[in-house]
């Protein structure tokens, strides 16, 4: 495994071999923190980190729970119940995210109200719906690859020792299921902190949000796109971090 | 006395695609009475008590267990928890601990409070003599224990009729009597029992009646001194032949 703090000191060398060396094109005075103005310009970009986790930990909550709903009766041995199921993760998934959260923003409010259901959607929470409805069709499918990697076996001892089908998904099927599917869950979860980049296109102020006001005013989209980068990779590997841990506790890293 | 009859199996008939599993079967079973179900692979012994807790649907025929009929609405669900079941592959919970494994069932489908579930799981554990073994997980265990397990979690749900769908197939020679006994010692107690086996030591021990299976059918019943020494039927003999000549 590489060791994080290896990944850092390449990337830092890297930025500062190229910056120091190249002719004046760098201006890392920008977010320079001994000065006043580059202070006060880091505080200003680091300031979308919370708006970025909160709209990420949400939006994966949702999905997740989404998922779980649309996975279960896509499994149903009734092709009827198993067919919505379907549906719905082959439309959501054809679905940009870009061309969904325009929808959500500009267009979902204008269908409510022609519902009669007058309702107002923020940046916020246009970003949070889009980003949970297009990820749930790929969080459904991860649930439904999970659970049917558990023996069928599993299944029928628990039906034949009395359980209900709900009984036996909660006590029997799902806590075998959560450690093999805890992996490509996180992957999400990293695909989605990457993705709520977008919700700056309709004025969430998160970090990339940030980031494009300022260049605007400072005309440094280099230093300040660069401290981006680092403030997303940071952001994930802490991500990562704590989902190694949460697999060694449930154990997914071992093999059967 | 007249005795109860617990299960009634007439004309059933099982289709997997175009492959008929089970042709017409007819089978009726008296409280209190060990099958021994035998027959080449593929002969639909399995898919047979399969069909009898419900785990396979089964196209025409009726069905009833303990005066249920299967096809009842609900009735599934009736007859499970008259029905105990050992598979082949144990299926114990690899999660959860052996006292967990056992537990679940009365805990959650009969609605007991985990320290009755627990003495109730203890007492069962003593019986098939691997109590020392409650707080392992199923893994760290031999395949004759996990089996026995697997056994006494049957146990716990109280069955009227236990179904053995080829219990020692999965295990090691030397595993096998310890899982064979506490089957003799669950039989010469009374319990129903339907056992699709190859072990014909057991079926001559326990068995009041030897059920041969062919290609979906039944093809001979009868005690087993008369069908092992006397089968009537050239398939039969040809079967006992060949699983016996070693």
């Amino acid at each position: 495994m590489i060791r994080p703090f290896k990944v850092w000191a390449l990337l830092f060398a890297v930025l500062f071999v190229t910056g120091c060396s190249g002719g004046g094109t760098w201006g890392w005075y920008v977010i320079d923190p001994s000065t006043e103005q580059g202070m006060s310009n880091v505080r200003f970009l680091v300031g979308g980190f919370w708006a970025t986790i909160q709209l990420s930990l949400i939006a994966a909550a949702m999905s997740m729970m989404i998922g779980l709903l649309v996975a279960l009766p896509g499994m149903s041995s009734n092709r009827w119940i198993r067919l919505p199921s379907r549906i719905y993760i082959e439309f959501i998934r054809a679905i940009p995210l870009l061309p969904m959260l325009f929808w959500v923003f500009y267009g979902l409010p204008v269908v409510m109200r022609s519902m009669g259901v007058p309702i107002s959607i923020d940046a916020f929470w246009g970003a949070i719906i889009t980003l949970a409805i297009s990820d749930s069709a790929f969080t459904a499918e991860i649930y439904r690859a999970g659970i049917q990697s558990i023996p069928k076996g599993q299944t029928e001892a628990a039906r034949t020792v009395g359980l209900s089908y709900t009984q036996t998904m909660r006590y029997v099927v799902l806590p075998q299921a959560i450690r093999r599917i805890l992996p490509p869950l996180a992957n999400q979860f990293i695909y989605i902190v990457k993705m709520s980049a977008f919700a700056s296109v309709i004025g969430m102020q998160e970090l990339t949000r940030r980031a494009n006001e300022l260049v605007v005013t400072e005309y440094r989209p280099l230093e300040i796109y660069t401290l981006l980068i680092l403030e997303y990779l940071v952001l994930v590997l802490i991500i990562s971090f704590f989902v190694r841990w949460l697999e060694r506790k449930m154990g997914s890293d071992e093999s059967r | 006395m007249r005795s109860e009859r617990v299960i009634d199996i007439s004309a059933l008939n099982k289709s997997f695609g175009d492959f008929q599993v089970l042709k017409t079967v007819d089978l009726e079973v008296d409280l209190g009475e060990r099958i021994v179900i035998c027959g080449p692979s593929g002969s639909g012994k399995s898919t047979l008590i399969r069909c009898v807790n419900g785990l396979e649907q089964y196209d025409s025929g009726t069905l009833i267990v303990d005066g249920i009929n299967l096809a009842d609405p609900g009735g599934v669900d009736r007859v499970r928890s008259e029905v105990g079941m050992v598979f082949q592959q144990f299926n114990l919970f690899p999660h959860l601990s052996v006292l967990d494994n056992l537990t679940l069932g009365p805990m959650k489908a009969r609605g007991l409070s985990r320290a009755d579930a627990e003495a109730l799981a203890m007492e069962y554990l003593e019986r098939v003599r691997i109590p020392e073994q409650a707080k392992k997980r199923p893994r760290e265990l031999s395949g004759g224990q996990q089996q026995r397990v697997a056994i006494a979690r049957s146990l716990c749900m109280k069955p009227k009729i236990m179904l053995f769908d080829e219990p020692t197939s999965a295990l090691d020679p030397e595993m096998i009597s310890e899982v064979l006994d506490v089957m003799v010692e669950l039989a010469e107690e009374g319990m129903t029992m339907l056992v699709v086996t190859h072990e014909m030591g057991f079926a001559r021990k326990v068995a009041d009646r030897m059920v041969f299976m062919d290609a979906g059918e039944i093809v001979e019943t009868g005690t087993p001194s008369v069908v092992f020494d006397a089968p009537k039927s050239a398939r039969f003999r040809a079967f006992l032949d060949k699983i016996l000549q070693h």
